[in-house]
């Protein structure tokens, strides 16, 4: 059907299609209904079908819209069957949707109306049922032919071996399964074409297809016309089997990339509709329609081109490798590299050939397809086709599958579905293989040498990499590493595991993950199913590591049990095939989004509720945050996450508590004072949280009235407690967020704090005491409020001691953030009231999930004892997370129960369910895929330092509440020396008189110094107490990028940034200094240095800094005249300044608060500041690098 | 006299056997997340007191009545009890905190000492039970 002829319908048919229980809910209701379908989809219905599901998903294009084209093709006149579509198609690409609903929806009706689909499906035609129109039976000819090629392939994966004749007939797919999606998911990071690919691909067939397709096109659109041109280039191609395997290939090259880009979600730059709203949706569907003008015009070049660059990949490739051989370990550079070398004249022929091919894919596979089909069998296929409308064995299942596979033909996804389904039939061994040859193999000729090449600490002085330190990478084969969750996500200390404890202990390195489940990711594949696949015993999800023992059983990586595939699941949305599960996007990819059913909610899920509670005493009023609060509010209502639903509330307190009523129809706020602290209540429970949207006139006459409201106070008692019982009884009907501004020590009521804090211990080198909670309730308040679902973020603005130990609690444990800002004032310390405002315009516009809760799975033998972050532990592996926002990462630590010398790989699973601000429950999955191995030395050259050190950072602040902070540093120290001196033992040739360590371990000693000096665990520094808590408490919720700079910040030199070594980032040029050694050795008073550390940057201006450099970047004449509190730089119309500027915004932009930037000159008193974070240098308490080096070599030897 | 005296710790030991198979009964629940830390806390620590003093007044009883091993006997598990309650830390809801419970293997050893307690107290009912059926005899 036509796009056009598609549209009307679509509003219509998305209705129907939601059932009342929702999209999951249909999902459900669709899938036994599909099963009858399926059946017959065997090869006679199933032929009959297409060319419908052909048609409908031609307009769409793309890979998705052949999802659901097939739906109906298998069940065409079940309604539930319409609902999935409708339900999958949103949720899997919600942007993109609307235009891509649009065939879909009409689609839906016609399959609703009855069997007839295809008759529907193609609208320009008005063929009966029985015989489709012409365009149709041209497409279903084609798709005859695709299906033999597929089906061959097949055949010779299952039935036969694949053998080395197969590649001539196209078969080369198979061998490219290894190599295939190595190539593209290499290319795919370099190229932008994907959308672009596909869409050239169809110009390319629209050219080379010539005048048939024209001519359809005038009738209907583009994709109508694909499917009539069909038969012509099926004819041209037909015959010639290499052409056709070729372009097969190619054109599975290009399904795939358009596979990994569906997968991957939005792509930022086809189309800019990126959801700001915290819907990551993949927009596949989107680049298909982008795609629909390059065809148009047919000869679009630039299309054409990029589908070149995308063919050329796979052809190369194919022709390399023999078709067998699952585990083919091909490294994707090499892949693309010959992809790359592939000669333009395959890349050229290609094209037309995929298009070809993929219009073959589209058509019936009747009769025709014998005739004309070069596939070796042919036959068999039909012959299997005929006789068994079901798939009862596999190869019957296949013609089914072909069936299905035909939509897509003419899309990308088409090839994709070839390509898929060879790579099923290599999966199998390879998954199976997987565990037995890949996991460890690889490891020894890799990876070892570099990682485990021994270090002499004390004599390499330069160990700092030129840039950042990169993650190591699992020692596994090219392909898992490829499905392996990214390091931002899910990091582990040790990416070797060591098979038992007693090899863990010799190590002396802990074991433990590192988490930033809620990530912001600009590519997420979301899922909606009705039937979510998990392991029936353990719950785990299915993932891209499980082994697939036939079609319809897999193996649980976790836990080893047999599951069944559900009926639903082999059906693959992506290439709008059946009877591959492994090329599902859930077994494509470790990061996945689900769209929960019902079954996930315990409760409609909620709105967003957001409160805040000010503090208005004069403390408050004084340091003049409510304007810059107020100012950002105001600025940022529109974005506050939410839906129409979205519910806020104020709440102010001094010595009273004051409740804002905001009811709509009141003509300005009103202001309800509750005095009885010490039994609160709530004046009028109804009226004070108030739908954002009905009442935003009067929250707009609230905020500007607010900051001033309070100026003349006298008030200077803080009743916290009560306010916080206050907002506990508003929110808990909902739960939702609660933002708590205080500034200063709370002093009545319930929850009342002393002071605690000696100032003349603060430089002690010997104890450190309150540091824990001086009181329970806090602790209480919060775990009421985690059971309410609802998250406590403390925003911590004082200029004393407000015992932030204590009033941390409230954040800690009902998963809310802690914010401070020691001494702030608005206007005596603008870079605090900078940082604020851009804390603030974060904090409120990020992503948020509510009622969450995280399961933290492992492979059985793997256990988890000990969580570190901002959560309540519910039960042994469930977190409470009332909130969860994109900046909280998590660590836990694990133990070895028992041996793990039965398999090489273990996999660990991160599972967040949560309710999108918009109300959607989702499940956002990773899942890590590490070896295992059995050699001390394998351990170490695994250790991921950073990890380490995270993981250590964790235990430490555990260790100091619990015990002391004496301790803590002690077994810090103990770490380094320990694991070093069993490194040391184990590598029986180094000579003991030096301290050696491994290459991935040698910044291990460094980073622990750094540790003993960062705020949380120096001594003899004066630290205060609340900076000191703090510290520690970022330490357990940051997430690992970002604690690693605080830690260990990054110096660069920037006064003589040159274009050498830069980078380009969206088209701007950003220079990339060397990172420079933490010390002051390496300052010179004529240069210029950037620290970052992570929340603020430092700007350290020598003396006799280059003028020209001040004149140019900080936009003062000379040194002089440089003012000391600069948080700026101006913009000036200079090639250093634009280098400068770029290179800090390049910064910033890796994090999700900004930082602020502080210029310091050698007589300014954050000078003191900066020289603190030069933690190699020696300072009155500590050692310097080179000490500390020399004690721990003293401690081994001793 | 003397009968009352292990008639009475007899019950007391009773009490406290109870109370420590009620412990790992809850703790078991816990670590098969029948309940949640929460509640299995808020529920044990209603008990630590009880305890405490439940078995400091059989200690007491055997140092006033001079039976001198059994006091010693007693003696280390008392101080156990006590010391473990006045060590909880000002922040913590109690002994058994639930923020905590599922961290660093506490859990399980919370579990080993509800054990041992159950082990030392039916010994110290058979021997309170020998001790009663004795004074009985001898009244």
């Amino acid at each position: 059907m036509s796009a056009p002829a598609g549209l009307p319908p679509r509003p219509a048919a998305a209705a129907a299609a939601f059932p009342p229980g929702g999209p999951g809910s249909s999902l459900e209701a669709a899938a036994p209904a599909s099963g009858a379908p399926r059946c017959q989809n065997g090869p006679m219905q199933s032929q009959m079908q297409f060319p419908s599901g052909y048609g409908s998903h031609l307009p769409n294009y793309s890979a998705p819209s052949g999802h659901y084209s097939q739906v109906p093709n298998k069940a065409a006149a079940s309604h539930l069957e319409n609902q999935y579509r409708a339900s999958y198609y949103p949720g899997y690409y919600s942007a993109p949707a609307p235009n891509a609903m649009a065939p879909v929806g009409s689609s839906m009706l016609n399959a609703q109306e009855s069997h007839q689909l295809y008759n529907n499906a193609p609208p320009h035609s008005g063929g009966s049922s029985d015989r489709p129109v012409q365009g149709a039976v041209s497409s279903a000819s084609y798709l005859h032919v695709s299906a033999q090629q597929s089906y061959s392939a097949f055949d010779n994966h299952y039935s036969t071996s694949v053998s080395s004749s197969v590649a001539s007939q196209g078969f080369p797919l198979n061998s490219d399964h290894y190599a295939m999606p190595v190539v593209s998911g290499a290319m795919y990071p370099n190229v932008s074409y994907p959308p672009v690919a596909a869409g050239g691909v169809y110009g390319q067939t629209f050219t080379s297809q010539s005048l048939p397709a024209v001519g359809q096109f005038k009738e209907t659109n583009a994709f109508s016309s694909q499917s009539t041109s069909v038969p012509h280039s099926l004819q041209q191609h037909v015959p010639v089997g290499y052409n056709t395997t070729l372009s097969t290939v190619s054109s599975a090259q290009a399904v795939q990339d358009n596979l990994s880009r569906n997968l991957t979600g939005s792509i930022p730059k086809v189309n800019n509709q990126i959801n700001t709203g915290g819907i990551d949706s993949s927009q596949p569907v989107h680049s298909v329609s982008q795609n629909v003008p390059f065809t148009k015009p047919g000869a679009g070049t630039s299309a054409a081109s990029a589908a070149m660059s995308s063919v050329r990949s796979p052809a190369p490739s194919l022709s390399s490798k023999p078709p067998s051989s699952p585990s083919v370990t091909q490294s994707p550079e090499l892949a693309l590299q010959e992809a790359l070398d592939s000669s333009s004249t395959t890349s050229s022929a290609s094209p037309v050939l995929n298009n070809y091919d993929a219009l073959e894919g589209g058509g019936y596979p009747e009769t025709r397809s014998v005739t004309s089909s070069p596939v070796p069998s042919p036959s068999v296929l039909q012959t299997s086709k005929a006789s068994k409308p079901f798939g009862y064995g596999y190869p019957a299942l296949q013609p089914g599958y072909q069936n299905a596979t035909p939509p897509t033909p003419v899309q990308p996804s088409n090839p994709g579905h070839h390509s898929g389904f060879q790579h099923y039939a290599q999966q199998y061994p390879g998954v199976n293989q997987l565990s037995s040859s890949l996991g460890g193999l690889s490891l020894q000729h890799s990876q070892q040498p570099e990682s485990l090449r021994p270090v002499n600490l004390t004599h390499d002085r330069n160990i700092l990499p030129v840039s950042s330190v990169p993650a190591p990478v699992p020692n596994l084969n090219s392909d898992l590493r490829k499905l392996n969750c990214s390091p931002d996500s899910f990091r582990c200390t040790l990416t070797n595991i060591p098979q038992t404890q007693a090899l863990l202990n010799k190590a002396k390195l802990p074991l433990g993950l590192l988490l930033h489940p809620f990530r912001d990711l600009t590519q997420l594949p979301v899922i909606t199913s009705s039937t979510i696949v998990r392991c029936r015993s353990c719950r785990t999800y299915i993932n891209p590591f499980v082994s697939f023992i036939d079609q319809r059983r897999w193996k649980c990586n976790l836990c080893y049990r047999v599951n069944d595939v559900p009926e639903e699941f082999m059906y693959n949305p992506l290439t709008r095939s059946y009877g591959e599960p492994h090329k599902r996007p859930e077994v494509q990819n470790s990061t996945v989004e689900f769209i929960a059913s019902s079954d996930y909610m315990l409760r409609p899920p909620q709105p967003a509720v957001y409160l805040f509670v000010l503090d208005v005493s004069h403390n408050a009023v004084e340091a003049g945050y409510l304007t810059i609060l107020c100012q950002s509010l105001l600025e940022n209502l529109d974005k506050l996450p939410g839906d129409s639903r979205t519910r806020i509330g104020f709440i102010t307190f001094d010595s009273t508590v004051q409740f804002y009523n905001l009811q709509e129809g009141l003509s300005q706020p009103q202001m309800l004072i509750v005095s009885d602290i010490d039994d609160i209540f709530l004046p009028t429970p109804d009226s004070l949280l108030v739908n954002l949207h009905e009442s935003k006139e009067l929250i707009k006459d609230l905020l500007n009235a607010l900051p001033n409201m309070f100026t003349n106070t006298r008030e200077t008692h803080s009743a916290l407690g009560p306010a916080l019982q206050a907002a506990f009884k508003l929110m808990s009907p909902t739960g939702g967020r609660i933002s708590v501004f205080q500034t200063q020590l709370p002093s009545l009521g319930a929850g009342l704090l002393h002071s605690r804090e000696d100032p003349n211990q603060r430089s002690s080198t010997k104890v450190v005491q309150h540091l824990g909670p001086a009181t329970d309730f806090y602790k209480k308040l919060a775990l009421d409020c985690s059971g309410q679902q609802t998250a406590v973020d403390l925003f911590l603005l004082s200029s004393q001691y407000s015992d932030l130990a204590s009033l941390a609690c409230m954040s800690k444990y009902s998963a809310g953030c802690i914010y401070y800002y020691p001494s702030f004032h608005r206007s005596h310390n603008p870079a605090q009231a900078e940082k604020l405002q851009k804390d603030l315009k974060r904090y409120l516009t990020r992503k948020i999930g509510f009622e969450a809760v995280m399961r933290i799975r492992c492979t059985k033998g793997l256990s988890i004892h000990t969580f570190h972050g901002n959560f309540f532990v519910r039960s042994t592996d469930l977190l409470s997370l009332a909130n969860v926002n994109p900046d909280a990462g998590f660590a836990v630590q694990m133990s070895i129960e028992e041996s793990l010398t039965d398999t090489s790989l273990v996999c660990f699973q991160t599972a967040l369910l949560y309710t999108s601000s918009k109300g959607e429950r989702r499940i956002r999955v990773h899942t890590l895929c590490l070896p295992v191995v059995s050699s001390l030395s394998d351990v170490y050259a695994g250790a991921d330092v950073q990890a380490v050190v995270c993981l250590l950072a964790n235990m430490a602040v555990d260790r100091s509440v619990s015990s002391s902070l004496a301790d803590a540093r002690d077994a810090l120290v103990n770490a380094v020396v320990d694991s070093l001196a069993a490194y040391m033992s184990t590598a029986s040739n180094l000579q003991h008189s030096m301290l050696i360590a491994p290459n991935s371990l040698k910044l291990f000693p460094l980073y622990i110094l750094a540790l003993l000096k960062q705020k949380a665990f120096r001594t003899g520094t004066s630290t205060r107490l609340d900076d000191r808590v703090y510290a520690m408490c970022q330490m357990k919720s940051q997430p690992l990028v970002h604690l690693m700079k605080m830690i260990h910040p990054n110096l660069y030199r920037i006064d003589k940034l040159t274009d050498e070594s830069t980078i380009h980032v969206n088209d701007r040029v950003v220079p990339q200094p060397p990172l420079q050694k933490l010390s002051a050795e390496k300052l010179t008073r004529e240069g210029a240095f950037l620290m970052d550390c992570g929340s603020i940057f430092y700007l350290w201006i020598g003396k006799n800094c280059d003028n020209n450099f001040i004149k140019d970047v900080l936009g003062y004449p000379n040194y002089a005249s440089v003012p000391q509190k600069m948080t700026q730089l101006p913009e000036v119309d200079a090639p250093s300044s634009e280098r400068t500027r770029s290179f800090i915004s390049w910064l910033r932009d890796s994090r999700p608060l900004s930082p602020v930037l502080q210029v310091i000159k050698d007589e300014n008193p954050a000078k003191t500041d900066f020289f603190q974070h030069l933690i190699e240098d020696r300072t009155e308490a500590a050692f310097s690098y080179y000490e500390f080096l020399l004690n721990i070599q003293q401690q081994i030897c001793k | 006299m003397e009968s009352v005296v292990f008639i009475f710790s007899l019950i007391d030991c009773c009490a406290l056997i109870f109370l420590s198979v009620y412990f790992i009964i809850t703790l078991s629940d816990l670590e098969c997340d029948y309940i949640n830390a929460r509640s299995c806390c808020s529920k044990l620590n209603k008990w630590v007191v009880p305890e405490v003093i439940g078995h400091a007044v059989v200690t007491v009883l055997m140092l006033i009545s001079l039976h001198w091993f059994i006091f010693l006997l007693n003696l280390p598990v008392a101080t156990w009890n006590i010391y473990r309650y006045i060590m909880v830390p000002s922040g913590n809801m109690g002994v058994f905190d639930p923020t905590e419970i599922h961290n660093r293997g506490q859990l399980k050893s919370h579990m080993k000492e509800a054990m041992i307690k159950l082990g030392f107290h039916l010994l110290c009912f058979f021997m309170y039970l020998y001790s009663m059926i004795l004074a009985l005899i001898n009244d």
